[in-house]
């Protein structure tokens, strides 16, 4: 299937007080029509930068993307205007953000917040877009939904509120939904729901999907590809089976190591990966992950390691083969 | 929200009850009387002139005495008279022959001709005005000032629009006003240097009825003087809080929507920035009210600061009182309308 988006060398910084943050250091990827694409990492390893620079919804200033380009059905989402990007937000790309709570806008109503895109990007009035509105609602399964779209967002509970914003996301049948980490803020069983609903609405409408998580568990249900972050960079990517059955980088072994197992006949302990994820104040050296590596080797501290292809689609940054705890030839 | 009015109503009552006592109290605590001279009268004379104001009686009996003529209505089967003593505030018909008075605020002892109830009618609407007119002043040029200076911000427009509001803030009128009335009166004769443009009967007591041309050239100078200082403080507020309502999460999500940069602001931040500006306008609005006296004075206006401000120095209890007691009834009420805004800027807010 064609590359619905092809994202090549993104590179994002940010220019603050102490020095210049380097987010995302040249990061590529691509999404086909349909397909699901996962984005694991730790917090602060730049997955919700690398998502919003192709949107351009960076605040700039401090925030730059210096490098890189993101096509979008033939055409590069950072060089075009501001006015055409806009009408690709929410029409074309949409995103559903972590915290429903804050995330809506408290004065307004939820029938109007959601059918702004339709105002915005298909022209319809008021009257059209509640329409659509209720309709949407229904799909996502706010009860009553006609009843509500006078009603606030403080009116919805947690998990009602993010539904809201998976509908607002897709009311103008997007080709792209971004979810970054869209179930962190609720609890549990409301998680299992929420995505649920979203393979429902997959299934029923068919858009390709970037989910953002700092929880393997999660995707592995959900997602066809899985790209692991880690520093701004991309160490691992694979087919999600490929990814869990045979996880080649040190990090991405720490990662499952540190999920519980339902499967395992043993008791055992979760393991935890030591020390704290890098912010990255210079372009590294050095295999970022090095200082929190049990594999490390002398060369990790002398070059950084580049996506390599270890079997078939499946691509690691790292000098050392884990199987065999031996550097690469 | 009915009820919750009610309820404000019925705790304005308190307040105002709270003031009068604490009001009445304080003015009698302070040494000094009503009847004091440089060169003393005689004692017959104060003593006469305590007895004709009930200034002999003792204070709790005074202070009843003054709580049954202004809170409580009298019902009369006689047509109120000319008669200073007969001066209420709201005296009307209910039926045939029977009249109700209310609120009959007493004589003022600076002048045998003028009930307080006279200063209410001609001066006060007149410090009401003003006061609301710098109000509007302060909104006009405080608000798009601070949505300006945030939109901006750390450019040019930001640092002169936030110097201006530091001037603002900085010049009293004391020195701003005679600086306007001999710019734009004495050299540039714009406009008239001193006087107000309007004459009672108003409407409601308050509003001018006779708004033409000239009342706005006398007002528009002592309102932007007065006005001037709070406009800057609204300025700040509406910038600082503008600034950080554009770093919220739904910001990010309406233009993740495709929402044009224009609307994000006016559509989704501007209305949130402006909750905690209503807040301060109850106070602000007060403050404008009850601090006309430098403006009244610098621009020769006939409004209540000068006797407000007289009455104190004279012991002229009930100037004081009145005063004082319009004054709270003034904030409550400003308050009360704020409160009232705040529910519908911002749904979260429900009082019932
Ligand atoms: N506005 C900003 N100003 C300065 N630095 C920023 C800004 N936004 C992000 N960063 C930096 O970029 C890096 C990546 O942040 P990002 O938000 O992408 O992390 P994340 O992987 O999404 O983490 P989380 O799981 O917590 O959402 C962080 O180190 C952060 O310090
Ligand atoms: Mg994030």
């Amino acid at each position: 299937m064609a590359d619905l988006l092809k994202v090549s060398d993104l590179e994002t910084q940010f220019r603050t007080r102490e020095g210049v943050v380097h987010a995302v250091n040249g990061v590529s990827f691509d999404l086909k029509e349909g397909e699901t694409l996962g984005i694991v990492g730790e917090s602060g390893c730049g997955k919700s930068v690398t998502v919003m620079s192709v949107l351009r919804l960076i605040p700039t200033p401090p925030g730059k993307i210096v490098a890189g380009e993101a096509i979008f059905r033939g055409k590069d989402l950072l060089k075009m205007s501001d006015e055409e990007i806009r009408h690709i937000r929410g029409a074309q790309i949409s995103m559903v953000f972590q915290d429903p709570m804050t995330s809506f806008n408290p004065v307004l109503t939820i029938g109007r917040q959601v059918a702004e895109p339709l105002e915005i990007h298909q022209g319809m009035n008021r009257r059209q877009a509640y329409d659509r509105v209720t309709e949407m609602l229904d799909l996502v399964g706010i009860p009553k939904s006609r009843d509500r779209l006078n009603d606030y967002p403080h009116q919805f509970s947690g998990g009602m509120r993010q539904r809201v914003m998976i509908a607002m996301s897709l009311v103008c049948n997007p080709s792209i939904l971004i979810a970054d980490e869209p179930t962190t803020a609720l609890d549990v069983t409301i998680q299992a729901q929420i995505i649920e609903l979203i393979k429902e609405l997959r299934d029923k409408l068919g858009m390709a999907i970037i989910w953002i998580t700092h929880d393997l568990g999660v995707i592995a249900g959900l997602a066809d590809r899985v790209l692991v972050m880690y520093g701004g960079y991309f160490i691992e990517t694979a087919p999600v089976k490929s990814l869990y059955a045979t996880p080649t980088h040190p990090y991405t072994l720490g990662l499952i190591n540190s999920l519980p197992r339902v499967d395992s006949d043993v008791q055992c302990r979760l393991e935890s990966i030591d020390g704290l994820p890098p912010i990255l104040m210079e372009k590294p050296n050095n295999c970022p992950f090095a200082p929190r590596c049990t594999y490390v080797k002398e060369r990790c501290y002398q070059e950084n390691p580049m996506l390599m292809e270890t079997s078939e689609d499946h691509f690691t940054a790292c000098w050392v083969d884990t199987l065999t705890g031996k550097e690469r030839a | 929200m009915g009820r919750f009015i009610l309820r404000r109503f019925m705790y304005m009552n308190v307040v105002i009850l709270v003031v009068s006592m604490i009001t009445f109290g304080l003015m009698h605590a302070v040494p000094g009387g009503p009847f004091d001279r440089e060169k003393a009268l005689p004692a017959e004379i104060i003593a006469n002139l305590e007895k004709r104001y009930n200034l002999d009686k003792p204070l709790w009996q005074q202070y009843l005495m003054y709580l049954n003529d202004v809170f409580i209505p009298q019902f009369s089967k006689t047509a109120p008279t000319s008669n200073l003593e007969d001066d209420a505030l709201i005296t009307f018909k209910v039926s045939g022959n029977l009249w109700v008075r209310w609120m009959n605020f007493g004589p003022t002892f600076s002048s045998r001709s003028r009930t307080v109830n006279d200063i209410f009618r001609q001066q006060l609407p007149i410090s009401i005005q003003l006061g609301i007119l710098a109000l509007t002043v302060a909104l006009t040029i405080g608000v798009p000032l601070g949505i300006l200076a945030a939109l901006k911000q750390n450019t040019i427009f930001d640092y002169l629009g936030m110097s201006i509001a530091i001037f603002g803030v900085s010049v009293p009128v004391i020195v701003l006003g005679p600086l306007m009335i001999w710019i734009f009166g004495v050299t540039l004769k714009w406009l008239p240097p001193t006087g107000w443009g309007t004459k009672p009967p108003y409407i409601l007591g308050i509003f001018p009825s006779d708004l033409s041309w000239s009342f706005w050239r006398t007002a528009i100078m002592p309102a932007v003087a007065l006005g001037l200082g709070s406009s800057a403080i609204i300025a700040r507020l509406t910038r600082a809080s503008l600034l950080q309502v554009i770093r919220e999460d739904y910001i990010r999500t309406a233009r993740s929507k495709g929402v044009k940069e224009s609307h994000v602001i006016t559509r989704h931040a501007l209305k949130n920035s402006l909750i905690p500006v209503v807040t301060i306008l109850g106070p602000m609005m007060a403050a404008l009210v009850t601090g006309t006296f430098v403006t009244e004075l610098t621009f020769g206006i006939p409004g209540m600061g000068k006797y407000f401000v007289t009455s104190i120095t004279n012991r002229d209890y009930p100037v004081i009182m009145g005063t004082i007691l319009l004054y709270a009834v003034f904030l409550v009420v400003a308050n009360l309308i704020v409160d009232i805004m705040y529910a519908y800027l911002d749904p979260r807010i429900r009082y019932d």
